[in-house]
């Protein structure tokens, strides 16, 4: 199988470049996308690329694959390799460190904007703050991110603005404490969101939805909240 | 929280309501005015009776304001997508407000035939 690397090392290489190899896949397996750069990296170990549990916990290995992001480890090649080739490349919009390895600063900046933690005021119990079924279940579909960042950087607004607009991920993430029972702060939450960029620069694209490898829905997350400023402002 | 002052309003859940409500506005002006083309016979009488009516020109000029709101909201979002540097950014922005301004202004004197 042909195999389309993006390589970029910026001590020796003045600008990036597409590497083509030739990877044997032993017969009859269905290899994950992760294996096939392992096999890669066993010939060639200057290849770089992020990986470490490699079952799609960790969120560590997001990459682009024939034009999808998506965790490396646990997309099969039957599901994105098409006519024989695999296209592989880092995660388009944030600066490359070196080959499939990003600088994920601006992703991290973004997600330190919405106070990813509870913020609670009132003393705090002997034991624990209790939360019944119900609320505990709205936090379902909203907790299991695990900021692999392919949401992200699949969104057009992520790319035209990724120092202003919070990105579906980080959204995602507000909105989990927002819709926390046991939070206090919805007020200033809420005030440091509504501006015409964090929020605001989605348009409802809905890649973030397609692409997430944890099947979650930043899109919907980013509608309550727009209906919680929209309820606090009319 | 983004600071921003070239917007049309000053909070996000402002321009996304205006928007939205500009939207409806533009819509039912939009389908009334093919209904009109659609089911009564247009020419100079019936549409000089039909903008002869006060509350036609209230609707058209609520049109008006509309798109000029409407088309802020959105070239304003296009404008700070695709142009980075601020001289030009501000450049067409202030061309767009401009146009909008005029038509506006220009709207109003052919309704009221001033």
């Amino acid at each position: 199988m042909l195999v389309s690397l993006y390589r970029y090392n910026p001590e020796t290489d003045n600008a990036p470049y597409m590497q083509d190899v030739e990877v044997e896949i032993p017969e009859g397996k269905d290899l994950m996308v992760l294996d096939v750069l392992n096999l890669i990296k066993e010939r060639d170990p200057s290849m770089a690329y992020r990986r470490s549990c490699r079952e799609g916990v960790c969120g560590s290995d997001g990459m682009n694959m024939n034009g999808t992001n998506g965790l490396a480890c646990i997309t099969p090649m039957s599901q994105v390799v098409k006519k024989d080739k695999l296209v592989l490349r880092p995660l388009p919009g944030l600066p490359v460190i070196r080959d499939l390895v990003v600088d994920m600063s601006l992703f991290y900046k973004q997600y330190e904007k919405v106070m990813p933690y509870l913020v609670n005021d009132t003393p705090a119990p002997a034991i624990e703050r209790l939360q019944t079924p119900e609320d505990r279940e709205k936090l379902d579909g909203l907790y299991e991110c695990i900021l692999c960042a392919c949401c992200s950087t699949a969104c057009p607004s992520f790319w035209w603005n990724p120092d202003k607009f919070i990105g579906p991920s980080g959204l995602l993430q507000a909105y989990r404490f927002l819709a926390d029972s046991r939070d206090t702060a919805q007020a200033e939450r809420l005030s440091n969101l509504d501006d015409p960029f964090s929020v605001f620069r989605c348009r409802g694209i809905m890649n973030c939805v397609s692409v997430c490898p944890k099947g979650l829905n930043p899109t919907k997350a980013i509608g309550h909240i727009r209906n919680l400023l929209l309820q606090r402002a009319t | 929280m983004v600071s921003s002052v070239t917007n049309l309003g000053r909070s996000g859940v402002f321009d996304w309501l205006i928007q939205r409500v500009t939207a409806y506005v533009l819509a039912l002006y939009t389908l009334f005015l093919l209904g009109f083309m659609v089911f009564s016979d247009v020419n100079y009488e019936t549409w000089t009776a039909l903008f002869s009516q006060t509350w036609f020109r209230i609707f058209t000029l609520l049109a008006l304001l509309s798109i000029g709101a409407h088309a802020w909201v959105g070239l304003w979002t296009v404008t700070t997508d695709y142009i980075k540097a601020m001289a030009p950014r501000f450049l067409v922005q202030a061309l767009c407000g401009l146009t909008m301004f005029v038509y506006v202004i220009w709207g109003i004197q052919i309704l009221w035939g001033l």
